[in-house]
């Protein structure tokens, strides 16, 4: 909210390479630790997130990047034994803060899941379901509005026109996944979490998936979860690279890409493991 | 040196013809699975035909009923000495003698006490209520003739129903020779024969076979089960709910847990028991009553409809539930709009096969008192009633020939009462899963 919070600095001995912070970020995060039970997931991890471009998070498979990714919507409140720890602030308040009601912050910061998991409702529904959840249209004619908009910003409108009320269920894969992402739109949040949003597409879905992340980019921040090298490359602008519940490395994707400063994130682009 | 190819490797053919043997054992093993499996379901038909078969054999005739047809005089002398047309009066008359002198009259060359007490005994004791209840309904019939059916007595049910030997000695034979020629003579010019018998659905219970009808277990039946889906429907979806998705999970919710599984698993006298001590010692609920035994079938049917509801809720996937939470849906809207619906059908099963049992429990009811005679049809649910496996249960324990019929007939009562209650649920089902 208040644009002139001093950000709090990052504390010395942090062990990430690279500069973490962005100016004017839409959420900086502090020293955040997750424990799973006894598990430490998430290690000391300070980072950025800037505003209107796509940062990516790689690394290889349990390296605890999905689980900072649902720290950012509070989702791991849902897990049980799931604890979170450290500063996570979203435009300068802390999100774990009493007075942040969790079901604001979720309407805030939109979600698309590795999995297209559209309602078992119709088209219409499932785009309309935020809005309608949160009261943003004031009527029906409004509603309609924000769906086709929504659908239209997403790239499907034209193949849905003129089945709204078909279940959302009957779409393909990649139509549901960019589905999903209206859903996520229709409600017009700061940032969009995509954790994977690809995995479970096709190559010619998923070039659509970027060109969309691509062109959202100028209304939302975009935190992207992928296990696509060329992926991150492709729609990124920051790339952050976790290791084993580290964050090791964070840089400016191009810079990442060509020139890494750490052994591990060099290893791991370089295909020597992951 | 090492080279991976001097370590002692099976050749391919070698491996291929191990692989054939072992096709050989698996492909019997599946066929020996296969037989079992279809033995089992073949042998599971068989008996649920020989018990359909047994049922209907010797239920079907309950519904058709033998009836005399007599020209009867409604003796205003007999009805109503007086001629004040006083209700009381009426209503205490000896109607029995107005079927005694019309079976004089059908057959006057019958004399003498004794054969005239066995030419009565053809005619059922119910058919002066017969009567009766017409001379109420309309007096101004007194005073004219009338021709119509009465029921005839059990006996002579059973042997027109072919289910008493002609062949026996008379003495092993509930009905003399002499019965026999008057019931053939009668059978003869075709006023007695069998009829369809509305007295089944339309009466009480009662200690005369040709009289017994299951309307007041039907009733009591419907009545009880209507108080226990009422209870036991929300009560065990709302802790399913509760349960599954806003309870905490730590030791109390365990202990919890624990215990409705082993509810489920308690002899239903025992809940019986439960019923007897709290509902009727301790609150003070009529005996009998519907409303006592549907709160005891509530008890037994909510573990059942707990696990059946909680499992139908485990089920839902969890993207559904993440991609309500992930669009800021609070947890009672997640759980409102998205869990709940999906879950319905589930919970729904669940509720049949607790209703289901419900309603074929006999034991707990016979605790509170639900097995006493009652020949009244319950108007209320506090009024004193039995229920359909009570009656069968009754009637199975009474030595005359036509409640062996009647016990079947109680049955399939029964059964039909519960495919219309399953098809009910199944519909309500469907129409659920549509939706979506």
């Amino acid at each position: 909210m208040n644009q002139t919070a001093i950000i709090k600095p990052v504390p010395e001995g942090t062990r990430t390479i690279g500069d973490v912070t962005v100016p004017e970020p839409v959420f900086s995060c502090r020293d955040v630790d997750v424990f799973y039970g006894d598990k430490h997931a998430i290690k000391k991890v300070n980072i950025d997130i800037g505003r209107k471009q796509v940062l990516a998070m790689i690394g290889p498979s349990g390296c605890g990047k999905s689980t900072f990714l649902r720290c950012l919507n509070r989702m791991n409140d849902t897990i049980v034994g799931a604890r979170v720890e450290g500063l996570i602030e979203l435009d300068g308040q802390d999100i774990h803060e009493k007075r942040q009601d969790v079901v604001q912050l979720r309407a805030r910061v939109g979600m698309v899941f590795q999995k297209p998991n559209p309602f078992p409702k119709s088209i219409y529904e499932n785009v309309a379901y935020g809005p309608r959840i949160h009261g943003l249209a004031g009527d029906r004619a409004e509603l309609d509005e924000i769906v086709n908009l929504s659908l239209r910003r997403a790239g499907l409108w034209e193949e849905v026109k003129d089945r709204l009320n078909q279940p959302g269920t009957s779409l393909s894969g990649g139509q549901q996944q960019r589905l999903c992402i209206a859903r996520a739109i229709a409600v017009n949040p700061e940032v969009i979490l995509m954790d994977e949003p690809c995995s479970a597409l096709d190559p010619i879905a998923t070039a659509r998936i970027e060109d969309l992340i691509d062109e959202l980019r100028e209304s939302y921040a975009i935190c992207i979860v992928t296990h696509s090298m060329q992926q991150a490359a492709r729609v990124s602008q920051r790339t952050a690279y976790f290791h084993l519940g580290d964050l090791i490395e964070v840089g400016e994707t191009n810079k990442i890409f060509t020139n890494p400063q750490a052994k591990l994130t060099e290893d791991y682009i370089t295909g020597r493991f992951g | 040196m090492n080279s991976t190819n001097d370590l002692p490797v099976k050749s391919a053919e070698e491996t291929q013809a191990l692989v054939r043997k072992s096709l050989a054992r698996r492909y019997r093993a599946e066929k020996r699975f296969r037989a079992y499996g279809a033995a089992a379901v073949l042998s599971g038909i068989g008996f649920v035909i020989f018990l359909f078969g047994t049922i209907l054999s010797q239920g079907a005739s309950v519904f058709r009923q033998s009836y005399v047809q007599l020209t009867v005089t409604y003796d205003a002398e007999v009805i109503d000495p007086s001629g004040a047309r006083n209700l009381d009066e009426l209503v205490t008359a000896d109607y029995q003698a107005l079927i005694r002198a019309a079976m004089r009259e059908r057959f006057p060359e019958v004399e003498g006490r004794p054969n005239l007490r066995e030419l009565y005994g053809v005619v059922s004791s119910a058919a002066s209520l017969e009567l009766q209840q017409r001379v109420v309904a309309d007096p101004s019939i007194i005073g004219s003739r009338e021709t119509l059916w009465v029921l005839a007595d059990d006996t002579v049910d059973m042997l027109l129903k072919d289910k008493v030997r002609r062949s026996a000695p008379e003495d092993e034979r509930r009905l003399s020779d002499q019965q026999i020629g008057w019931i053939d003579a009668l059978v003869a010019d075709g006023s007695l024969k069998l009829r369809f018998n509305a007295a089944f659905l339309s009466n009480g219970d009662s200690r005369d076979p040709e009289q017994a009808g299951v309307r007041g277990a039907l009733i009591g039946s419907a009545l009880t089960l209507l108080i226990t889906l009422s209870l036991s429907f929300p009560i065990g979806v709302g802790a399913a709910i509760y349960l599954e998705e806003f309870a905490p999970r730590n030791r109390i919710t365990d202990i919890i847990e624990v215990n409705i599984n082993n509810l489920a698993a308690v002899p239903s006298i025992v809940f019986g028991l439960l019923g007897l001590a709290m509902f009727i010692a301790l609150f003070g609920l009529p005996r009998s009553a519907p409303l006592a035994g549907g709160l005891v079938l509530t008890l037994l049917t909510l573990p059942t409809i707990i696990i059946a509801s909680r499992a139908a809720l485990k089920a839902v996937p969890p993207s559904i539930r993440e991609a309500a939470l992930g669009m800021g849906a609070s947890r009672l809207q997640m759980v409102m709009h998205h869990v709940i619906p999906l879950a319905t059908p589930g919970m729904l099963t669940g509720a049949i096969i607790g209703m289901a049992r419900a309603l074929g429990e006999s034991a707990p009811l016979l605790m509170i008192g639900m097995v006493a005679f009652v020949v009244d049809i319950p108007r209320s649910f506090v009024d004193p009633a039995t229920a359909l496996p009570v009656q069968v249960f009754l009637w199975s324990d009474l030595p005359e020939r036509g409640f062996v019929e009647r016990t079947s007939g109680a049955i399939i009562v029964l059964l039909l009462f519960l495919m219309v209650m399953n098809a009910t649920a199944v519909i309500l089902r469907n129409k659920f899963e549509k939706r979506w």
